[in-house]
């Protein structure tokens, strides 16, 4: 079966990108296949774990449910994003120095519905962070590490 | 570097709180798991597979399916008539069916093709045709007179019954004032490890040489099956594991996609790509089986225990796989954590046409848990006695050797205990506790690694290389699997810990078997203690070399010669000493690139006794564990909400305390689940929730903040004390928690996961019959 592609044109991780894309792409297997950005993940195959987010006009976006083209003239950005001058966001920080990651294969998915979180609210509660971070599953840490992952990111902001 | 900052306690000291070293990678993206590898010029592998829980194969027809462009190869059972399991008395599984085929989602013929639209439109091709068979989806069903045998050669479809009887059991119950009886089912539950199951096979066909990358925590059994099916000597395959998101024992036995993965590469003669969705990975599962447990229990009115008898009944599905091992542990493991005199013990396995269950965290011991520390705390309760009272009557006395031949070492129980009371403040807070919460306890153990490995070759149990060249690195050549949980890092720390070195000066080399020694893999939590006594045996020969090279420098006796990590110098004196590259320098100047290798056996001694089955529950050291859980039951829903968790768990020592927190949180959560949420239930063959929605695991809403205590009890064979940290704890949190509920409600439930219908059922049926305990819902502490 042969796909019509047209031209999808988006700024990612602050680069502009112009590819032809099949219609029916979607955004996960744009990023990964198309731009070898292999840091998001599939974790699932329908939106169910939240592995594969990333954000889209500063907003967690589920890439494996998303079309590639839906994305079209936005801002997409990925963990691969995150890094700034080549050193680590402080979130990306938080999660290696507090051990919000063992595995890390939901690691990037985390990090990015985070900085949507704190990009949205700033100084997240708990039961903020609970909330923002519920489409995101887990399967080594439990949570709790997580949770602490996310404060001290958020300490290290506050003055 | 000057003295002063080598005095300096290092920051990835053993006992410290340290990062991963892969961790960076993780958090940046830049961590490879297997679908990250380069594949742009692979073929896309897909497995078909059985719509019929039992039936014989008639004809499978894949003529046409080859046909069409863009399929490049197509495999069936045909391809390979070698059986393969993780058990090398206990291998009936093919990578693809042959005559039969047993579980819904077996896998029946695999397709290679250009694209994913390609490989999906032969699928739809393949034509199976089949002669239905009978199917059993229960143990009760498959035991049966009159059932067909799912093997062939196992009458009654019973994989393997285990009858041990340790101590007077007759007797015990006898001397007992108070015997009772209890009978437990647990559904069967699966890992959901995040990362879907993936392949990648590489064959060369002018050397006749296969390259595999794929996700397992056990690349050395994944090797020796490879060559095993696929007639291959062994030195023409190489096994690499990339960075894996988590196992959980999902990936502790070589599994069928690997080997069809491999197939299907040298039938096409290429690289194929093997990326199975969320749904083949819960089919391929390996899970906790669906168990029944009796328990019977017999103590006197002080409540000593006097006697304890159990039968256990596993759906283990349609293979082999762990199965005997896991039947086995159930048995095993009743001893080890009290002391009990007599223990009988009476466990069943049994062919069931469902998806193989195999090993999970707390491998065969978890359900028997359950239903031992419930039917304890009903005991207690008719004694009069507080739940901690009575497990500190029947606690054991380290060292011993336990009546089934399993040696105690060190035996943190006690101090778990107190920590946990204290901690929860239990009794102010039991006193205190309002209407429809509840507060329960409840005590778990586990292996520091299998005493007898499951390939018998004579060979150590581990062997670890280091490497130090002119760069002044040291390199650790490993064949253990880091699956996430930290085992690269330990090796690093304590490879440091005994040159005296940061991290930053050590890398470690692991899981390719060009490279790397040979490992058994990462199962039964045996990394920490035997690779590591393998590491700090290697960095031990390190030094040896390093002082006495030192020690020619300085003209000193090798015995003379201080190590301080970046210096080394003679003991006592006044000179500054030598730096650690001047000291490299010299020791490559004799000897050129230095290897030098460590390994670890476990002794004879505690390879546990010589009767049928004993191979099984034998450790080095056992870790304990103790859990406390509050919980609130919503009487109008049925739902348990679990508020607080805390935890003690005895690690012998904790080599990175961080990472043992980790691991501590993380087996408690993942009980949490098997408690409250989790299991898979079938319809016809069929499961019923193959995906992360229906399937529940908790999310971060509904999970508790779980309060950690690490005891460390000093094992005297574990490296540097340590034991195993990452499985222990997760069995005590199952009866945790219903004992928690049975202290809010007032009835018990005898069923997991304890669901709101179930909870509400227990409720309607209890006030229905009006045998409830107590008039109103509240606590009964």
């Amino acid at each position: 079966m042969i796909m019509a592609k047209s031209i999808l044109s988006l700024v990612l991780n602050n680069r502009r990108r112009d590819h032809a894309v099949a219609d029916n792409m979607l955004l996960i297997d744009y990023l990964r296949e198309v731009c070898g950005l292999t840091g998001t993940k599939m974790g699932c195959d329908g939106g169910e774990c939240g592995a594969c987010t990333v954000l889209v006009d500063d907003r967690p976006r589920l890439s494996c449910i998303s079309l590639a083209h839906s994305v079209a003239g936005r801002r997409v950005e990925t963990i691969e994003g995150a890094l700034s001058d080549g050193r680590m966001s402080r979130l990306q920080r938080g999660f290696h120095e507090k051990l919000g990651s063992q595995c890390g294969y939901c690691t990037p998915g985390q990090i990015m519905a985070a900085e949507g979180l704190l990009r949205r609210n700033p100084n997240p509660d708990d039961d903020e962070i609970r909330q923002g971070l519920s489409g995101n599953i887990c399967r080594c840490t439990g949570y709790v590490k997580i949770i602490e992952s996310v404060r001290s990111a958020i300490e290290e902001a506050a003055p | 570097m000057s003295e002063q900052s080598v005095a300096h306690p290092r920051a990835s000291a053993i006992g410290a709180h340290v990062p991963l070293i892969d961790g960076i990678e993780k958090v940046t993206g830049r961590a490879d798991y297997t679908a990250d590898l380069d594949h742009h010029d692979a073929l896309v592998g897909r497995i078909f597979r059985s719509p019929h829980s039992h039936a014989r194969i008639v004809r499978l027809d894949v003529e046409k399916a080859l046909a069409l462009p863009g399929v490049i190869a197509i495999v069936t059972g045909e391809d390979c008539d070698v059986p393969f399991g993780v058990l090398p008395i206990a291998q009936n599984e093919y990578p693809m069916a042959r005559d039969k085929v047993r579980y819904r989602g077996e896998p029946v013929a695999a397709v290679a093709a250009m694209d994913e639209a390609a490989a999906e439109a032969a699928l739809a091709l393949i034509d199976l045709e089949v002669e239905e068979l009978p199917a059993y989806y229960h143990p009760d069903k498959a035991r049966a007179p009159g059932a067909v045998d799912l093997h062939g050669d196992r009458p009654g479809n019973l994989e393997r019954g285990v009858h041990h009887e340790f101590g007077d059991v007759a007797a015990g119950f006898e001397a007992a004032d108070l015997v009772r009886e209890g009978i437990f089912d647990c559904g069967e539950v699966t890992h959901v490890q995040m990362e879907p199951d993936a392949s990648l096979a590489e064959y060369d066909a002018e050397r006749d040489r296969l390259i595999l990358h794929t996700c397992t925590q056990v690349p050395y059994y994944v090797h020796l099956h490879a060559a095993q099916c696929l007639g291959m000597d062994t030195s023409r395959i190489r096994v690499v594991k990339p960075h894996v998101g988590g196992g959980f024992g999902h990936r502790s036995e070589t599994l069928n996609f690997e080997i069809i993965t491999c197939i299907l590469a040298r039938a096409a003669r290429a690289k194929v790509r093997m990326k199975l969705s969320r749904e083949e990975t819960f089919l391929t599962h390996r899970g906790r089986p669906n168990t029944r447990i009796k328990v019977k229990i017999g103590m006197t009115k002080d409540g000593r225990m006097t006697a304890c008898a159990c039968e256990t009944i596993q759906a283990g599905g349609a293979y082999g796989g762990y199965g005997i091992v896991t039947i086995l542990y159930s048995g095993a493991l009743l001893n080890a954590i009290y002391d009990i005199p007599a223990v009988k013990f009476d466990g069943y396995r049994v062919y069931t046409n469902t998806p193989p269950c195999g090993a999970m965290r707390g491998h065969g011991t978890v359900n028997v848990r359950y239903a031992f520390e419930s039917l304890l705390d009903e005991m207690a309760g008719e004694l009069g006695l507080d739940p901690f009272e009575i497990r500190r009557r029947n606690l054991l006395k380290a060292p011993m050797e336990t009546i089934n031949g399993l040696r105690v070492e060190s035996y943190g129980l006690p101090q778990c205990l107190d920590w946990v009371e204290q901690a929860s403040a239990w009794a102010e807070r039991r006193a205190d506790l309002p209407k429809g919460k509840g507060l329960g306890l409840a005590c778990s153990h586990y292996v520091s690694g299998a005493a007898k490995p499951v390939h018998w070759t004579g060979e150590p149990h581990a062997v670890v290389n280091l490497k130090l060249d002119f760069d002044g690195g040291v390199t650790v050549m490993t064949g253990a699997a880091d699956i996430g949980q930290g085992s690269d890092t330990v090796l690093a720390q304590l490879v440091g810990e005994v040159l005296q070195l940061e991290i930053e000066r050590v890398s470690v080399i692991a899981n390719d078997s060009r490279i790397t020694p040979k490992d058994n893999g990462s199962y039964s939590s045996r990394v920490t203690f035997m690779v590591g006594n393998a590491a700090i045996e290697a960095a031990e020969k390190l030094r040896g070399v390093l002082c006495a090279a030192a020690g020619r420098k300085l003209d000193a006796k090798p015995e003379d010669i201080e190590c301080l990590g970046e210096i080394y110098r003679v003991r006592g004196g006044q000179d500054p000493g030598l730096s650690f590259k001047e000291v490299v320098e010299e020791a490559l100047a004799h000897e050129g690139t230095i290897t030098v290798k460590g390994t670890f056996t476990v002794p004879r001694s505690h390879q546990g006794g010589r009767y049928r089955g004993a191979g099984v529950g034998p450790s080095m050291a056992y870790s304990y564990a103790a859990v406390a859980a509050q919980v609130d039951v919503d009487s109008d829903t049925g739902l348990v909400t679990v508020e607080k968790i805390w935890v003690a768990h005895d690690c012998g020592f904790a080599l990175n305390r961080l990472a043992c927190e980790g691991q501590v949180q993380g087996a408690v959560w993942m009980g949490l689940g098997q408690a409250l949420s989790e299991e898979i239930r079938y319809f016809k063959g069929l499961p019923l929730a193959p995906n992360m929605l229906d399937y529940r695991v908790p999310t971060i809403v509904e999970s508790p903040h779980i309060e950690v205590e690490l005891i460390e009890s000093i094992d005297p064979n574990g490296p540097f004390g340590a034991k195993e940290a990452s499985e222990g704890a997760l069995a005590a949190v199952i009866p945790a928690v219903a004992n928690a509920v049975t202290d809010a409600i007032g009835l018990r439930l005898h069923e997991t996961p304890i669901t709101p219908d179930r909870v509400i059922t227990a409720l309607v049926r209890s006030a229905r019959d009006g045998r409830r305990d107590k008039p109103e819902l509240g606590n009964t502490g």
